[in-house]
């Protein structure tokens, strides 16, 4: 509600307002103004703090580093796209109408769609693209869940209030005396410091080496089966461990394995998701159990999605030929611009400068945050709003099944990605 | 600007008219009666064509989050299917599954002007929405699914005041933006997270104690009692089972004469006779669905070849994996209100049971008597694509071809089928109902589906051509709400088409009772739940049209 709705707030101060810096997109923060800017007053998070706080900067967009007015931008931006063999359209952290635009250029001009954190979402696209899974969501683990295992991956860091939200609340739908849950981290250092409250019964801690993983869940899949497996220790950890783990995933009502595909970046990742997924299908047989991917973080998934349902693929599409053409490792951007590729990069940031573009001698055009400061000088710099502070807009959340409205909570001249986008193709 | 179609042969059920030769006149994107003397603009000598307003899909998935999964799940169902770009449109691909851009041309380029998702999860809503809005030329709309979510369970097991929970019914088909309500596997979903692997009409949720005879018989009252005008569409329990047919039967009889849609039904007519324990229950749910005028149906009719299923019935779908093909599926557990499943499939003709499935459902078609009442679908992807709508049109007006496909399947299967003693042939009459006519009527859109004075000018002119997959697959002229779009079956104009919505009233205290609920156990705010009409219309690029409701009752 904001303070032209009856029964609202004081001006300018926003409830239920959604937070786009990670991919879990909690949506009961309360933001109000200060002098100069925003200020987060509950439920926020060091992400969100830093996100919504920041200063508040509208700097004029710049070719090859000289200010100019936005046209001037645009202008110089479509001769570039409109001259280039194969550009990229990279980065993608936007909203929905941001990636809907970037499809729609991409689809004219012949370019290629990835998103900068696609090297992450491939660790599971791959294993959902050969074998599938047995998945759950994030309201589903939170009232069912009576085990979490957390796989390899320090969720603390790059969702700063999942264990809060999901693991420790207090409430649950299906009994007004839950029982306590049982938090497994398998892996080495893994912050588990706000793991804690009524909810939580045992916390056990299996400090595997992420390379290791995959084998640990490969041999609970044969154990789980009556296969035997040898040695004295699996994966590094005694094997009475691994059993013991295996005992609490079969006894479990709703168990749920989680993992935030960022986090598991060691080689064939992909292949430690498939091991979890495959020995998660099994455990449905007698009993449930899920997996619960994380991660998302930058419009990741919005990006994936909107380039799924139009193009029929999660990113990494070329429409060089005028049709999709798919290719995982050809249109992966690192391997465009090392392989080079591709000619221009259109790098899109509009949620934190932690997307900062790649370092390369390919021209570029920025759309990014203000508070993004590139390495080195882009050909045009277009400096663009972010989606749930200067524009409203529409996002994906981590489990691909939820999205959420993200609101304008200031005004500013800062344009929407996706309004650049559409003159700059219009201007092709 | 006024435009006349001259000449044509029209077809226009609603108004009775069964291939009359008459002029049509358009204007402003309506079809009108034109003053005396009024100057025509622009006309089309239509003599010898067939006129019809433009089709109406009232179930396919062509929108939300399990079709985008499946979309993600099947690469090999785009390769080689891809679809170049043009001055006009944009590129795409896919065959099963196609791309929101491509699903979109591809029904209007087959005549058709609006199309229905029917298993939209309220917390799916928005997705489902967003891809709507990415499915240019025709109109769309959903149906909510409700029967599995907790707030609605536990309104039923707590014996709630029957009038709050009209109110959330109510209450969810504005907050998803929704013109009809789905239960698909009424409480299965649910109880299979509970860990049950089945759920019968009369079997109790072992967390709630309630039935699916209770879920349907309460949704089923609550939407009569709403004026809600599409009865509660049911994907009823035992999908796909052998013995199934029982089920269905018995929620015939338990809807007591309440007003029902039971979807797909052709997935829930299996019988258990003979060696392989599977036959056809078609006779006896089409003698069911002729005695019951309160029973309305579309087939789900399987066409051989790929695809890729896509179901809010994660409880059945978890049984069909063993199946896929190929082998990779999705099963989900969804925001403690839904569910999905997403597995591939391939139908094939010497298959006995896949043979026995597609004869069924041409059994249906052919021996319900009541176009009115029976939609012709095949559940799209989950029988087969819709692009195969013109091949089973020609399937059910032409006896001969008929008998020449049936001699190319597995001919076990027809012994337990009655489909070659079955001689009727569908008229374009009948077509013309059960693929504009019945489903606009059905889901209550007043101005679409027929082609008198005040209608949406969506029409579709096909050349009157004896190989009716070819006349269906291609048609000459197509107009949406005035505007040509195609010609000779490819896109002329790029038009965006409206969402459909109805919204029943309800008591705004039942908030109250939801905001606590969300903040309690949600993970998304109710206020943050509901979308706004502004996100359909998001920037002028859609449209919103509320069709009409009934008084409420009580
Ligand atoms: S955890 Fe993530 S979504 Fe939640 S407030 Fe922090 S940054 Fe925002
Ligand atoms: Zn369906």
């Amino acid at each position: 509600m904001d303070s032209n709705t009856p029964g609202g707030n004081a001006p300018n101060h926003f409830d239920n307002v959604a937070c786009p810096f990670c991919g879990i997109l909690c949506d009961d923060l309360e933001i109000g103004p200060t002098a100069d800017g925003l200020k987060v007053l509950k439920n926020g998070c060091v992400k969100s703090v830093a996100g919504f706080e920041r200063a508040f900067k509208e700097p004029k967009p710049q070719i090859n580093g000289k200010d100019v007015s936005l046209s001037e931008a645009v202008a110089e931006a479509a001769r570039l796209v409109k001259a280039a063999q194969l550009p990229l359209f990279g980065g993608l952290g936007t909203d929905v109408d941001g990636v809907r635009a970037v499809m729609s250029i991409a689809d004219q001009a012949g370019g290629v769609v990835d998103h900068a954190l696609s090297e992450g979402q491939y660790r599971n696209f791959r294993v959902l693209q050969t074998g599938g899974w047995v998945m759950t969501t994030l309201t589903e683990a939170r009232n069912r869940a009576d085990l979490f295992i957390v796989l390899g991956s320090d969720i603390q860091k790059i969702h700063p209030r999942f264990f809060e939200r999901i693991v420790c609340n207090e409430r649950s739908m299906f009994s007004d005396t839950p029982p306590k849950r049982t938090v497994v981290f398998l892996g080495e250092g893994l912050d588990q410091s706000e793991v804690k409250g009524s909810r939580i019964g045992e916390i056990v801690t299996l400090p595997a080496k992420g390379e290791r993983l995959r084998e640990i869940l490969v041999a609970m899949r044969a154990l789980a089966k009556g296969v035997p497996v040898q040695g004295d220790t699996i994966g590094e950890l005694p094997r009475a461990d691994v059993e013991d783990l295996v005992k609490r995933c079969s006894a479990a009502s709703y168990g749920v394995m989680v993992w935030a595909p960022p986090s598991l970046a060691f080689p064939d990742a992909d292949l430690t998701v498939q091991a979890a997924a495959e020995y998660i299908k099994d455990i449905n047989l007698t009993s449930r159990f899920a997996g619960l991917s994380l991660g998302g973080n930058e419009g990741a998934v919005s990006a994936g999605a909107v380039c799924a349902w139009q193009s029929g693929y999660p990113l990494r599409v070329s429409f060089a030929s005028g049709k999709p053409d798919y290719d995982t490792e050809r249109y992966a951007t690192a391997n465009l611009l090392a392989n080079k590729e591709t000619d221009l990069v259109i790098w899109l940031a509009s949620y934190t400068p932690d997307l900062a573009p790649p370092t390369t001698d390919v021209p570029m055009i920025l759309l990014s945050t203000p508070a993004l400061k590139p390495a080195k000088t882009p050909a045009v710099y277009i400096p663009i709003g972010t989606p749930g502070i200067e524009h409203d807009g529409l996002i994906v959340r981590c489990d691909n099944v939820v999205s959420l409205p993200l609101r304008k909570l200031r005004q500013s001249q800062l344009p929407r990605a996706a309004d650049v986008l559409a003159q700059i193709q219009a201007a092709l | 600007m006024l435009i006349k179609l001259t000449g044509g042969k029209v077809y226009d059920p609603a108004n009775g008219v069964d291939g009359v030769v008459r002029d049509i006149y358009i204007q402003n994107g309506r079809i009108v009666t034109p003053e005396p003397g009024a100057k025509v603009s622009s006309e089309y000598a239509l003599n010898g064509k067939v006129v019809m307003a433009g089709g109406i899909d009232p179930h396919s998935h062509i929108g939300g989050g399990k079709v985008t999964i499946a979309r993600m799940l099947m690469p090999e169902d785009h390769l080689g299917n891809e679809v170049e770009r043009t001055a006009l449109t944009r590129s795409g691909c896919g065959h099963a599954i196609p791309s929101t851009l491509t699903a979109g041309y591809r029904y209007a380029e087959m005549g058709y002007t609006a199309a229905f998702e029917p298993a939209m999860l309220p917390a799916n809503a928005r997705q489902a929405h967003m891809e709507m809005g990415d499915t240019p030329m025709i109109d769309k709309g959903a149906f909510v699914m409700l029967g599995s979510d907790d707030f609605f369970l536990r309104q039923l097991s707590g014996k709630a005041d029957f009038s709050a929970m009209k109110d959330y019914i109510a209450w969810t088909m504005h907050a998803a933006q929704a013109i009809a309500v789905k239960v698909v596997n009424p409480g299965g979903i649910s109880a299979f997270k509970f860990n049950q692997r089945q759920l019968n009409l009369d079997e109790k949720h072992v967390h709630y104690g309630v039935t699916p005879r209770d879920i349907i018989v309460n949704l089923a009252r609550g939407l009569t009692e709403l004026g809600v005008v599409h009865p509660l569409h049911i994907h009823g329990c035992n999908l796909g089972v052998p013995g199934g047919v029982e089920t269905t039967l018995e929620t015939i009889r338990g809807a007591n004469g309440l007003p029902m849609h039971l979807t797909h039904i052709q997935f829930h007519s299996y019988d258990t006779e003979g060696d392989m324990k599977f036959s056809s229950g078609a006779a006896r749910i089409a003698d069911a669905v002729n005695a019951n005028k309160n029973v309305s149906i579309d087939i789900g009719q399987v066409m051989f070849g790929q695809t890729c299923t896509a179901s809010g019935d994660s409880m059945r779908q978890f049984v069909n994996t063993r199946s896929a093909d190929p082998k990779k599926w999705v099963v989900m557990d969804i925001e403690c209100d839904a569910g999905c499943g997403v597995v591939p499939f391939k139908y094939r003709d010497k298959s006995f049971v896949n043979a026995l499935q597609w004869a069924i459902g041409l059994e249906l078609f052919l021996m319900v008597n009541d176009p009115w009442r029976i939609f012709l679908t095949t559940d799209h992807p989950n029988g087969g694509p819709f692009t195969c709508y013109p091949h089973l049109i020609r399937l059910l007006m032409d006896k001969t071809f008929r008998q020449d496909v049936m001699k190319t399947i597995n001919q076990d299967a027809l012994k337990y089928s009655a489909l070659a003693t079955l001689d009727r042939e569908y008229s374009l009459y009948e077509i013309a109902i059960m693929t504009r006519a019945g489903p606009a009527k059905s889901l209550g859109l007043k101005d679409r589906g027929h082609l008198a004075a005040g209608a949406s000018a969506d029409i579709t002119v096909y050349d009157d051509n004896p190989d009716r997959e070819a006349m269906f697959a291609t048609p000459e002229l197509v107009f949406k709400n005035g505007d040509l779009i195609v010609r000779n079956g490819k896109i002329i104009k790029v038009v965006n088409g409206a969402t459909h919505v109805a919204r029943p009233s309800y008591d705004k205290g039942i908030e109250k009772s939801l905001k606590q609920y969300f903040d309690d156990f949600h993970t998304v705010r109710m206020e943050n739940f509901r979308l706004s009409d502004d996100e359909i219309i998001n920037h002028g690029q859609g449209e919103v049209i509320v069709q009409p409701t009934g008084a409420r009752t009580a």
